[in-house]
């Protein structure tokens, strides 16, 4: 009885976490004249996504987030898995206080950086380039930790039994170590990718121009071109064309998704 | 001989761990070991507008900071703000959890349902959720409507605003969180539930005799990341109230971006800054040392 009143109540939960979505989904497809009606009819119409697609570069936008997000991840997957496979399985002199100063990262976010960042980003010229919106998360120290709790469970025996064979450390991390961390590197791909398709705040501060702008910055100032509350259709029309790709992505790969999430080692 | 032979051997391992390294100690130390570095010196300088070539003036910054009410404001409200949103979401993503990871039927959409947030960009939330709170028109004011309650302004009043920013970043982050404890839930073995069950025990006294202490790693790692989120997450402020009315929903590193980039007081915001790090810090460290030692980890 007790169980059935609970998980009814949880089900409830979950309908009432789903409605923001239901609710931008139907207003982004209705036609304008009925945005602010409560009637329910069965008006469908693209019109919103046109009209916000004509007025406002999201092209460009578009195109500028994907490089970011790609850039961001191919340079970190490069970075992670090195520092990573050192932290697991190398022995060196000061690895305690190096892996301090990666502990620090964790607690020093670069978002709090904004302003210090933003002058040193002055200093190297970098301002209003997409390399400056991506270049502060080339190292991730989440994602060291993330890989080096899943290189240490990689038995020590095959590395033996490969340098036996004749492979170098490089070879071992590139043949060994790294496929058989996948889940590890399908779960802070998704951290990264989706923290950098969402990204707001540094991107707003260091461009000013269409060029560079990502999404995020795109959608805000779209939103903020209109009055308060009269725009409705438009804004949740564009809404919604900023999160689609990473909401139906997360959707078709959710049971993946979780589950190399679940036994990637994130405890 | 030999001696020399592993001599040679550990400088060649040396070599290879910091050659790994190297990429990633560069971007270190430039954006982040150096900008701390550079917020703590230039917090000692005065740095505006009407000062284009920075001058010294000690702790000047910090004195008029501890005089600016709008900063304990923004203290008191990042505060409020985390305790408002970190117990709520954890308790809440550890319902989710056990739910999501015990219930047969919709089970994909059930995750999906309490995950969903953490897709969605904050600036995308805020749009969402600025029509959600409009007077009037807005959804949660329709809602009361129809039982004849005339909805406040949620945004516009000060004693509201708060509330409003903390539910929406409950409904944000408990799904996140979730994935976490489902990650949990998995390394606990169900023999410990078998004999549980075999002995009769009541499923509240499993709950806290098995469950909740095998979760504590969880517990203490979802802390952590709740604490600093209620410090980093600001970006629906922009979209939202700008941190008003009043600076009743304004958050410290909202008052940064503004101190940097509104009124373009360098020195203060890099005072702002410096404290803020201060703050990440003992935050950390009381965690570390604190919470730590009475976790038994497996």
């Amino acid at each position: 009885m007790m169980k059935k009143i609970s998980y009814g109540l949880m089900y409830i939960l979950a309908a009432v976490w789903l409605i923001p979505l239901v609710w931008t989904v139907w207003t982004a497809f209705r036609p304008k004249r009925l945005a602010l009606s409560s009637s329910i009819s069965i008006d469908f119409t693209l019109s919103n996504f046109t009209h916000v697609w004509n007025s406002a570069p999201f092209g460009t936008y578009y195109m500028n987030t994907l490089l970011i997000v790609a850039g961001v991840f191919t340079v970190q997957f490069l970075t992670v898995s090195m520092a990573a496979f050192a932290f697991a399985r190398v022995e060196f002199w000061g690895k305690s206080a190096i892996f301090l100063l990666f502990l620090a990262q964790i607690m020093i976010p670069a978002d709090i950086l904004i302003f210090p960042n933003y002058t040193v980003l002055r200093d190297l010229s970098l301002l209003d380039t997409k390399l400056g919106i991506m270049i502060p998360y080339f190292a991730s120290a989440f994602g060291v930790f993330l890989l080096r709790q899943m290189f240490k469970t990689i038995p020590f025996e095959l590395d033996e039994a490969a340098r036996m064979e004749g492979c170098s450390l490089w070879q071992i991390l590139w043949r060994i170590y790294m496929p058989l961390a996948r889940p590890a590197y399908v779960s802070f791909g998704l951290v990264s990718v989706s923290y950098h398709w969402n990204n707001f705040l540094w991107p707003l501060i260091i461009t000013n121009s269409v060029e560079n702008r990502p999404l995020t910055v795109g959608l805000a100032i779209f939103a903020q071109s209109f009055e308060t509350g009269a725009q409705w259709s438009e804004v949740t029309a564009a809404t919604m064309l900023v999160i689609l790709p990473l909401l139906l992505g997360f959707m078709v790969f959710q049971r993946q998704f979780m589950n190399s999430f679940i036994h990637s080692g994130i405890k | 001989m030999k001696m020399a032979a592993r001599r040679r051997r550990a400088w060649k391992m040396n070599a290879f761990a910091w050659l790994l390294l190297l990429p990633s100690l560069i971007f270190l130390l430039v954006f982040t070991l150096y900008p701390v570095a550079g917020a703590l010196k230039l917090s000692l300088f005065q740095a505006d507008l009407g000062t284009p070539q920075p001058s010294f003036i000690g702790l000047d910054n910090y004195k008029s900071m501890a005089e600016d009410s709008v900063f304990w404001k923004v203290v008191n409200n990042n505060i409020w703000f985390a305790i408002g949103t970190v117990p709520t979401s954890i308790l809440l993503s550890l319902l989710m959890a056990m739910f999501a990871n015990k219930v047969m039927r919709a089970r994909g959409l059930v995750r999906t349902a309490f995950f969903y947030p953490t897709v969605v960009p904050m600036i995308a939330i805020g749009n969402i959720w600025l029509f959600i709170y409009t007077p009037e028109y807005g959804m949660v004011s329709r809602f009361l409507e129809t039982f004849g309650i005339k909805g406040p302004n949620w945004l516009g009043t000060p004693d509201l605003v708060m509330w409003a920013m903390i539910i929406m970043i409950v409904w944000k982050e408990a799904g996140y969180f979730m994935l976490f404890y489902l990650a949990g839930l998995q390394n606990i073995s169900e023999e410990l539930y078998e004999s549980a069950r075999v002995d009769g025990v009541p499923a509240w006294r499993v709950f806290w005799r098995i469950t909740f202490p095998l979760l504590m790693p969880t517990t203490l790692f979802v802390s952590i990341i709740a604490l600093t989120n209620s410090f980093k997450l600001v970006d629906h402020l922009w979209i939202m109230t700008k941190g008003g009315p009043e600076n009743a929903s304004n958050l410290l590193l909202f008052y940064i971006y503004e101190t940097a980039f509104s009124f373009w007081d360098q020195g203060m915001a890099s005072a702002l800054t410096t404290v803020m790090i201060i703050l990440l810090l003992v935050l950390a460290a009381i965690q570390f040392f604190g919470f730590d030692r009475r976790i038994h980890y497996r």
